[in-house]
């Protein structure tokens, strides 16, 4: 099929970008968004152009590396699945695709479509994390008994791959629905109380100081989420800030 | 406490707690307001009692004040927060795809009813107090029926409150159950109360419709 793409290209950090139109030909609906994209690169390249760049690593929908913003939507069109699962059977032949970076304040662009999402980084690292003792005699996960349902749970909110696609469709940028999910898989389980007072006030002021918005509960996150991750997570946030506020 | 002033779930919070008593006294005064239909001597009596009773006009009326002022600015400033931290503005967005035009469009409805509540002020508020305590005029519990009606007979004002009741009805639909989901409350039960919460946003607007048409469609005349 023949395509339009519209792509964002910016040439570094400080630059202005600005869209640019190209035509594709010869594109298969069996390939993924990303190979296509390899297509146009590869045509660019013989012609002495700059490639369009853009994340990717896995291309198996497990690392959250890639991103894309596809007619409107993180992740195009489908549903629950990231861009490097998303095939090109989904347009059609003379589709005009727009495809631009993530956009928020707090995941400013690198180059064309890369954006720097290290603001989820320093979300994880203010308090995502539980203390196990390394050394010496390490006791077996497994040996704490789990209740299945809180077990089921905190690995469907395990499941979240910090790609940035809740940040993306959301309206307000709000990153609610990754740090819920990132506070939610250990707030659900017995290893994740020892630190979960301060976990969730800290994940929740540097996802604050990260300058994302704030949620309106419109929902858009949980539709465009590859993973699924559930809007519960955000109600589960809430209740675990106010709590541990209230412990103070 | 400064740090939860300035934490977005704080003010979220405030944002829910402020709503959900403006629901409230939504509901209140839809009781009130419907006795003017259905029995207006009842509606003469308790008109009088929210006027000259001392606990609601010195400590529930300026709360409910306190109430809208709060939710409203709180409104704007998270709007403003939430448009910056946009960023550069998409060339193509598809809100459509995975929300409902009320849950991104609150601040319009709300801005709507703003302006209606500046009306209101203007048509109710502001001749009651000048009724009162400036023109100190005696009690007079008869006189509120005809008051209320007096006022919907010019169409332009019972077509401007009748908008205002559809947006009204559209920030409910998207606010009150939103409110649950910023407590923390998504359960069983959420069904169940997203289900009662759509049935209020719509009821309880076209009640005052109803009141209003009701007041246009039969003026009194003496
Ligand atoms: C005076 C003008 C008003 C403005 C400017 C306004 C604006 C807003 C805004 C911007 C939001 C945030 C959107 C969100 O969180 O989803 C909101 C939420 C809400 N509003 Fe209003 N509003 C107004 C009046 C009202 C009134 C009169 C009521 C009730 C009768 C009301 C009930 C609610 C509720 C229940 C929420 C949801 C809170 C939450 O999501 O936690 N609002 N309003
Ligand atoms: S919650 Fe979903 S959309 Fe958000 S970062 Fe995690 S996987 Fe991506
Ligand atoms: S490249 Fe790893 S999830 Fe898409």
């Amino acid at each position: 099929m023949k395509l339009t793409l519209k792509i964002w290209r910016q040439k570094d950090a400080s630059s202005k970008g600005k869209m640019v139109d190209y035509s594709l030909n010869g594109v298969e609906g069996d390939m993924s968004f990303l190979e296509m994209l390899d297509v146009l690169n590869e045509e660019l390249i013989n012609k002495g152009e700059e490639p369009v760049e853009f994340d990717h690593d896995c291309r198996e929908g497990i690392c959250g590396t890639c991103s894309l913003q596809i007619n409107g939507e993180p992740h195009g069109p489908d549903r629950l699945v990231t861009t490097c699962q998303l095939h090109m059977r989904k347009f059609k032949d003379g589709d005009t695709i727009v495809i631009e970076p993530f956009r928020a304040k707090a995941f400013p662009v690198i180059k064309d479509l890369i954006v720097d999402r290290s603001s989820f980084d320093r979300i994880q690292q203010a308090g995502g994390y539980i203390s196990v003792n390394t050394s010496g005699n390490t006791v077996d996960a497994n040996a704490i008994p789990i209740n299945k349902h809180a077990a089921d749970e905190a690995m469907d909110a395990a499941t979240c791959i910090g790609c940035g696609a809740c940040v993306a469709a959301c309206k307000n940028a709000s990153a609610m629905l990754f740090t819920s999910a990132k506070v939610s898989q250990f707030a659900l389980l017995p290893q994740g109380q020892v630190e979960a007072t301060e976990r969730v006030q800290n994940m929740v002021r540097q996802m604050d100081l990260e300058g994302f918005g704030n949620c309106t509960n419109t929902g858009a996150c949980e539709i465009e989420c590859p993973k699924g991750i559930s809007l519960e997570n955000i109600a589960r946030l809430n209740r675990e800030y106010y709590s541990s506020s209230l412990k103070g | 406490m400064s740090a939860l002033i300035k934490s977005s779930l704080a003010r979220k919070v405030v944002m829910a707690l402020s709503g959900l008593f403006l629901v409230f006294f939504l509901g209140q005064h839809f009781v009130i307001n419907i006795t003017s239909v259905i029995a207006p001597d009842t509606f003469n009596s308790w008109s009088h009692f929210m006027g000259y009773n001392p606990l609601v006009q010195y400590l529930l009326q300026p709360i409910l004040i306190a109430g809208v002022i709060i939710h409203f600015v709180m409104g704007f400033a998270l709007e403003l927060q939430n448009r910056a931290a946009r960023g550069v503005r998409y060339v193509s967005y598809k809100g459509s795809a995975n929300s409902s035009w009320v849950s991104r469009n609150m601040l319009i409805s709300g801005a709507v009813i703003l302006a209606f509540l500046a009306l209101h002020f203007y048509d109710f508020w502001f001749p009651e107090m000048a009724y009162k305590y400036i023109e100190v005029n005696p009690e007079d519990p008869t006189r509120y029926l005809v008051e209320t009606a007096h006022k919907f007979e010019p169409m332009w004002r019972t077509l401007l409150y009748i908008i205002a009741f559809v947006l009204l009805a559209l920030h409910l639909l998207h606010g009150f159950a939103s409110s649950f989901q910023t407590m923390g409350v998504n359960n069983k039960f959420s069904s169940g109360i997203k289900t009662f919460t759509k049935i209020y946003a719509i009821v309880i607007p076209l009640g005052f419709i109803f009141i209003a048409l009701y007041h246009h469609f039969n003026p009194i005349t003496h």
